[in-house]
């Protein structure tokens, strides 16, 4: 595994971060947005010159900041991994972004028109760019490589098509993820939509202002079974469910009983063979916008009955981080697995009036041998991934 | 493991392919670096309200669904995967400016809704009311191909029987201005009868949306069994032909197999090498189909190639203006059609006659 967030600069620093309840929320410095006094962010604090200077990439490069993220967090991948022979085995790349190279085209977008200087990144704007440049960097070549973008959902769908790819034998190794860098783009649409807080967002709170938009990149390596019984490697995790389905109800807004987000759930829960009561941990969307936390909140609820597991969103640490959300989020859950812990819900005062349920809202030590991941996206887009300690 | 089969196609193209009794009857000739669809009457597909919001990619993709899924015979589908390039990139480009020239302000939310690269499927999905899985894949050039791998798996495992799947892009005006600056445009207008021989660098930009319905069970109106897809991120001239002749081998087919040869030239001297070593070399002595001298080239054209051999397919006949080379095929049974642009993203796919 490997991730870049506002809380962290690898798998170590995520981590702690989320034990000792340390947000990566602040006011935005590296853009200069008009809207900087009025939103929070879950902004990285390096510069895309420190970036070039870390990727030791030649001047010339036409990297979008969304493509360093993510090659930075691949490239740990690979290497948590343990993987020095990347040509050993077929080994693919899916990814995940919305944004792209939208950082570089809002910067350069009329300047293109009368001069030379930028036009190096014409070329570096489509979603696909980041991709081929993160298979490019792992020495990846001449195999299946796409990219996935449905909104929030992106990533959690990546990691849901490398886990069929392996299944279905088509690749025995996959570099699955997401990355997004943020952009005056996001901020403006969002901005628009009138779902971004002032302040720290606070999911699952009766008074939810909206949400901190962040930027992050994460990555997981997915192997076959093949390769982990021939190489004698330690499976840090097994992706045992997963489920997509489309909520059909508006083309931003979730229904209000969240139809799509419990029919993702469910199909996960089949494709994983488990009961509901099977499920130790949720790491729910938790977006903090007014629509979002009632719509999953009542899914989880149709989902889990009286038994609702302990559940918490993540997002008031890092921000969401949109098409990179899945990824970040299934790090995260990987993690819980593996120590133990539920992640508090940070921020959380006030039950929502609608229903019952209450997030987790302190770090909880318990059993974890199942975690429940839901991505929620645009366009209806729902999808939920359940990871598990046993295969 | 379940075959696929292709049940149903709808087309929106440079030519008139929205009918789907007709097969190229009539070939519409430009002469043109740039070159747009022939509309539809969308109204007839449409709401006129409904048609006046939405951005011309989400248009062609429903009319081009419709189509499809009407040529099935089906009202619905078990689920929708998208292959695009770009996404609404008008919308893109659209608020992209507004947010510059107004630094920031007076911004509202449609065109960024609709610049979200999954708005097709999801638009689909609402018009359809179809709950079941939703993908949307924006990876360049195999952009639809990724598409049809992911149909593909769930046919063949029976975790859907009926999918709906597409590959559309839209023109932009900003898009085009760029794109003729980095010479990815070609300089100057080219006939469409010439387009191979136009020994220029870049391509002729367009658009279009093309839509199957793929199923697990076929029937007397199939049109192809998709036998095969693979998608390649990189690929040197060099390996090509191995590349080809291992694809060839895990589907037990020798070249000899391969009646038609589909290929995606778009008449840029700086990468139609990768089809000419396939033209001159294996495949020499193999009938060769090109198109996109009739759809243009857009990061899904490849769809566009897709039509083109189920409809050969089902028809068994190949309309001349194809036509690549002088060898021509005893019988129309196994289609292969490769296609990459500027180098990237190849893709081999293969069908055959049900």
């Amino acid at each position: 595994m490997g991730i870049i967030s506002a809380i962290g600069n690898d798998v170590a620093e995520n981590y702690n971060a989320l034990i000792d309840g340390r947000k990566g929320i602040s006011r935005i410095s590296l853009i200069n947005t008009m809207h900087r006094d009025s939103i929070m962010v879950g902004e990285i604090k390096t510069t895309n010159e420190e970036f070039i200077d870390q990727l030791s990439l030649p001047a010339n490069n036409n990297y979008s900041r969304t493509t360093m993220l993510a090659v930075i967090a691949a490239k740990q991948a690979i290497s948590d991994a343990k993987i020095t022979d990347i040509q050993k085995y077929k080994t693919g790349v899916v990814s995940a972004t919305s944004v792209g190279g939208m950082d570089m085209t809002e910067k350069y977008y009329y300047e293109h028109l009368e001069i030379e200087d930028h036009r190096k990144y014409i070329d570096s704007h489509p979603a696909g760019d980041s991709s081929q440049k993160i298979a490019e960097q792992l020495g990846i070549d001449q195999s299946l490589v796409t990219t996935i973008s449905t909104a929030c959902s992106s990533a959690a769908n990546a990691i849901m098509l490398g886990a069929r790819l392996i299944k279905t034998g088509k690749l025995d190794r996959v570099v699955v993820g997401g990355s997004d860098c943020l952009s005056k783009f996001t901020i403006n649409g969002f901005k628009t939509l009138m779902i971004l807080s002032d302040t720290y967002s606070t999911p699952f709170d009766e008074n939810r202002k909206g949400l901190n938009l962040g930027e992050a990149a994460a990555y997981l390596v997915l192997e076959s079974d093949r390769v982990v019984e021939a190489e004698g490697k330690k499976v840090l995790a097994y992706v045992k469910g997963y489920g997509n389905a489309n909520d059909a109800y508006h083309q931003t807004a979730s229904s209000e009983d969240g139809d799509g987000a419990k029919l993702a759930m469910d199909k996960a829960l089949k494709v994983a063979n488990l009961l509901p009561k099977e499920i130790d941990y949720i790491n729910a969307h938790g977006t903090a916008t007014g629509n979002n936390d009632l719509s999953e909140g009542r899914a989880i609820i149709r989902v889990f009955g009286k038994d609702v597991p302990a559940f918490s969103s993540t997002k008031a640490f890092t921000g969401h981080t949109l098409a990179a959300a899945g990824a970040i989020e299934a790090v995260f859950s990987v993690l819980a697995l593996q120590n133990n812990v539920v992640y508090p819900n940070l921020n959380y005062k006030t039950q929502m009036k609608e229903f019952d349920i209450v997030p987790q809202t302190v770090l909880k030590k318990m059993n974890i041998n199942t975690v429940m991941s839901n991505s929620f996206g645009f366009g209806g887009n729902c999808s939920t991934l359940i990871f598990s300690k046993h295969p | 493991m379940k075959k696929v089969y292709i049940q149903g196609v709808g087309s929106v193209s440079s030519q008139k392919t929205f009918n789907n009794d007709e097969f190229l009857n009539e070939i519409c000739v430009y002469n043109d670096n740039v070159i747009s669809v022939i509309d539809p009457v969308y109204k007839d597909y449409i709401p006129p309200a409904a048609a006046r919001r939405m951005a011309k990619g989400i248009k062609m993709s429903t009319v081009a669904s419709k189509l499809a899924l009407l040529d099935a015979g089906l009202e619905n589908v078990d689920a929708i995967i998208t292959g695009t390039g770009m996404g609404c990139l008008v919308d893109s480009e659209k608020f992209v400016s507004a947010l510059i020239d107004n630094k920031e302000e007076y911004l509202t939310p449609t065109s960024f809704i609709q610049s979200t690269h999954n708005t097709v499927g999801g638009q689909i999905a609402l018009g359809l009311e179809c709950k079941g899985y939703n993908f949307t894949y924006v990876h360049g050039s195999s952009s639809f191909e990724a598409s049809l791998i992911d149909a593909k798996m769930q046919l063949e495992e029976n975790e859907a029987e009926t999918i709906l799947v597409g590959g559309v892009d839209e023109l932009g005006e900003h898009t085009v201005k760029i794109h003729k600056l980095i010479h990815h445009i070609k300089p100057t207008a080219v006939s469409s009868e010439n387009l191979l021989a136009s020994k220029t660098e870049g391509a002729v930009f367009s658009e279009g949306a093309n839509f199957f319905v793929l199923a697990n069970e076929n029937n007397s109106g199939s049109y192809a069994e998709l036998v095969d897809v693979d998608i390649f991120n990189t690929m040197s001239v060099h390996n090509l032909s191995n590349a080809i002749f291992e694809f060839l081998k895990k589907n037990d087919l020798r070249l000899e197999d391969i009646d038609v040869l589909g290929l995606g030239n778009n008449g840029d001297i700086a990468f139609d090498g990768y089809y000419d070593a396939l033209s001159n070399g294996i495949f020499a002595n193999t009938q060769q189909i090109y198109y996109k001298h009739l759809c243009g080239e857009f990061n899904t054209a490849s769809s566009f190639g897709t039509w083109l051999a189920s409809k050969i397919l089902k028809e068994q006949r190949i309309p001349k203006e194809v036509v690549k080379n002088n060898f021509k095929a005893t019988k129309l049974e196994t289609i292969l059609l490769y296609n990459q642009y500027r180098g990237e993203n190849h893709s081999f796919t293969l069908l055959r006659k049900c």
